[in-house]
């Protein structure tokens, strides 16, 4: 165990190296960060002189070591439109997102699980067949346009719930979050449906085949034969090993659930790291848009390390020494 | 006795199990209409919406149903420039059509032929391939494309070269899978004995039994590949204002809708709506028939 993890940590800092070199030649070498900085009638003086004191004019090997060293201290430059280090900046916004992203797995877990395990017990019923034909349409939706719909339905047109902001905040356990309002939750419910329908169908599917896959194993029909109840045949018997793979996936459907953000918030405006991002890429801030890169990679290569160290443990069909499956 | 004159081919085969399914069919033929519609989308449009000389600003905002000055009827209304709905639309599903098919498709070739030279070769080839698969496959496409397009900036070709970039990694290793197995057979084993060279027995040999996968995979990234640009598009990082896909039309009615005027985004949504569900329902269908597992 300590062995598989020892190396999926070196794989880990291989790809978070890898990544640095990516954000720093998108970022830094690609474009010319001068013609950002400077305004357009800078003299050549001028120029030369940004040029030296940005350290432009040194090697591409020496800029990326300082790039490096700069990242380690977590600096990556002050953002040219908000006038804070960059990293603070996401940081700040970091808190909006991940609430934004764990309701909406929750709403996803919370309706998919149970729709999924009926359609599981029961395929070929008409109601299964409802079911899967919806989650279809889940699966094709446009996510912003799907957004765009839940706003003119709900806030234009009926009038129930807010279309934008993140309403008023609450403090729970020392944490600032939406959810300790009414009006905070009101504002919450339309981004959180909007970027959960897509992980609901998912979900659905992701059930369906599962208990369909387990439901005819011997151990099943030996429990049967052992006169258990079909709640506990259902709940013990055939939930336990389904929800192996489903634990895996939300994890990694995590990681998606933060990029999709990017979109949500854009729609809803909502004050995550993900507008940010779209704000910054249209404003050329470049500084937070490296900045935003690095967090992501971070937290991908976070997510994907405890994932696959949850999965070795739920699934001793894993071979920890040896190849994974 | 005389099994051999049944036997049938494996293609005709999946295809008539694929008829069996009416809603499948129905979704087949949306799609060969949304395909048409868009070829020939020039023809079938009331106007060209990208002439000056026909778009009458006098005309923009008009409910769905509203008669123009030149006569013809905008029967799903007109934009904020007086652009006839339909018009843009099918001139926007063209334009969504062909960069999600064509990324589709180099991303096909490049990743069959990558991940054919993982499974055949091996060793440290098949690893590296692999790992940079694994790499890809770490982060989810938006988050990738979205990222590309704000290092690489706006355009048609950016937009392509994107999608293609996020996509080959699933199919180099669906491919791999599939030529994992095909590789140990004996029709590989004959071929190397005949001496043939190794691009022969892989292209010509082990690729036509790696294609089931292929195609219901491609089908479903098309129809992710049209999603994907519609919401960077949206977002304002796909494609430029000259070059309207469903996802820019979207995005120009969406300040208009907080007003009521709710076609200007409802409809080219449905029409995106409608092309993703209908592809994702044959792509579904096709795994369905092509899956050697079931049809036994």
């Amino acid at each position: 165990m300590t062995g598989f993890i020892i190396r999926r940590l070196i794989q880990s800092s291989l790809v978070i190296l890898t990544m640095t070199v990516v954000v720093f030649l998108g970022v830094y070498a690609i474009g010319n960060p001068v013609d950002i900085l400077m305004p357009d009638d800078a003299t050549a003086a001028e120029r030369d002189l940004a040029i030296k004191s940005l350290g432009l004019d040194k090697p591409l090997l020496i800029q990326y070591t300082t790039f490096l060293g700069n990242l380690l201290h977590g600096d990556l430059g002050t953002s040219f439109v908000y006038n804070i280090a960059s990293i603070d900046l996401i940081l700040l916004r970091l808190p909006a997102t991940l609430e934004l992203a764990i309701c909406a797995l929750f709403i996803a877990v919370l309706v998919g699980l149970p729709l999924g395990l009926f359609c599981g017990l029961r395929p070929g019923s008409r109601l299964d067949k409802l079911i899967m034909g919806a989650s279809i349409v889940g699966f094709s939706i446009p996510n912003f346009w799907q957004g765009l719909m839940l706003i003119m339905l709900f806030s234009v047109i009926l009038g129930w719930l807010p279309s934008t902001g993140r309403g008023e905040l609450g403090i729970v356990f020392g944490i600032e979050t939406s959810l300790a309002t009414l009006d905070g939750i009101a504002h919450l419910l339309l981004p959180a449906i909007n970027l959960s329908l897509y992980k609901l169908s998912l979900m659905i599917r992701l059930t369906r085949s599962g208990v369909r896959e387990v439901m005819y194993l011997d151990y099943v029909r030996f429990a049967r034969a052992k006169g258990l109840s079909e709640t506990r045949i259902v709940t013990v018997h055939i939930m336990k090993i389904v929800l192996v793979p489903i634990i895996t996936v939300l994890g990694m459907e995590f990681g998606s659930l933060i990029a999709f953000a990017t979109v949500t918030e854009t729609i809803f405006a909502w004050p995550g790291m993900g507008k940010l991002i779209i704000d910054s890429i249209m404003r050329l801030d470049r500084p937070v848009i490296a900045g935003y890169l690095v967090v992501i990679v971070l937290l991908f290569v976070f997510i994907n390390l405890v994932v696959d160290i949850t999965y070795s443990l739920l699934d001793p069909r894993i071979q920890v020494g040896g190849r994974s499956a | 006795m005389t099994d051999w004159i049944n036997y049938d081919h494996p293609w005709r085969l999946a295809w008539r199990r694929y008829r069996q399914s009416p809603f499948a069919w129905i979704a087949l033929i949306v799609c060969s209409i949304i395909i048409f519609a868009a070829l020939f989308a020039p023809w079938l449009a009331p106007q060209n919406p990208y002439d000056l000389n026909v778009i009458d600003f006098f005309d923009a905002k008009l409910p769905p149903g509203s008669p123009s000055q030149s006569g013809f009827v905008y029967w799903l209304g007109t934009d904020g420039q007086g652009r006839d709905m339909l018009s843009a639309m099918l001139y926007g599903l063209r334009i969504s059509l062909f960069v999600g098919v064509l990324s589709g498709l180099v991303a096909i070739l490049i990743g069959m032929t990558l991940g054919m030279i993982a499974a055949y070769f091996g060793g440290w080839i098949d690893a590296l391939i692999m790992r940079i698969v694994d790499f890809m496959l770490g982060f989810p496409t938006i988050l990738v494309a979205l990222m590309l397009l704000a290092i690489l900036g706006q355009g048609v070709d950016k937009v392509i070269f994107a999608l293609i970039l996020v996509q080959w990694a699933y199919f180099a290793r669906a491919v791999r899978s599939t030529a994992l197995v095909e590789r140990e057979k004996e029709y590989v084993e004959a071929a190397q004995s005949l001496g043939l060279s190794p691009q022969r027995i892989m292209f010509i040999h082990i690729m036509p039994n790696c294609l089931a996968p292929v195609i219901v995979l491609g089908t479903m990234q098309v129809a992710s590949a049209i999603s994907t640009e519609a919401t960077l598009s949206f977002l304002g990082l796909g494609l430029p204002i000259t070059e309207p896909s469903l996802g820019l039309l979207i995005s120009n009615g969406y300040s208009n809708m907080l007003s009521g005027r709710y076609w200007i985004s409802l409809y080219p949504g449905l029409l995106l709506l409608l092309t993703v569900f209908s592809i994702n329902v044959v792509g579904d269908r096709l795994r369905d028939v092509l899956n050697p597992r079931l049809s036994r």
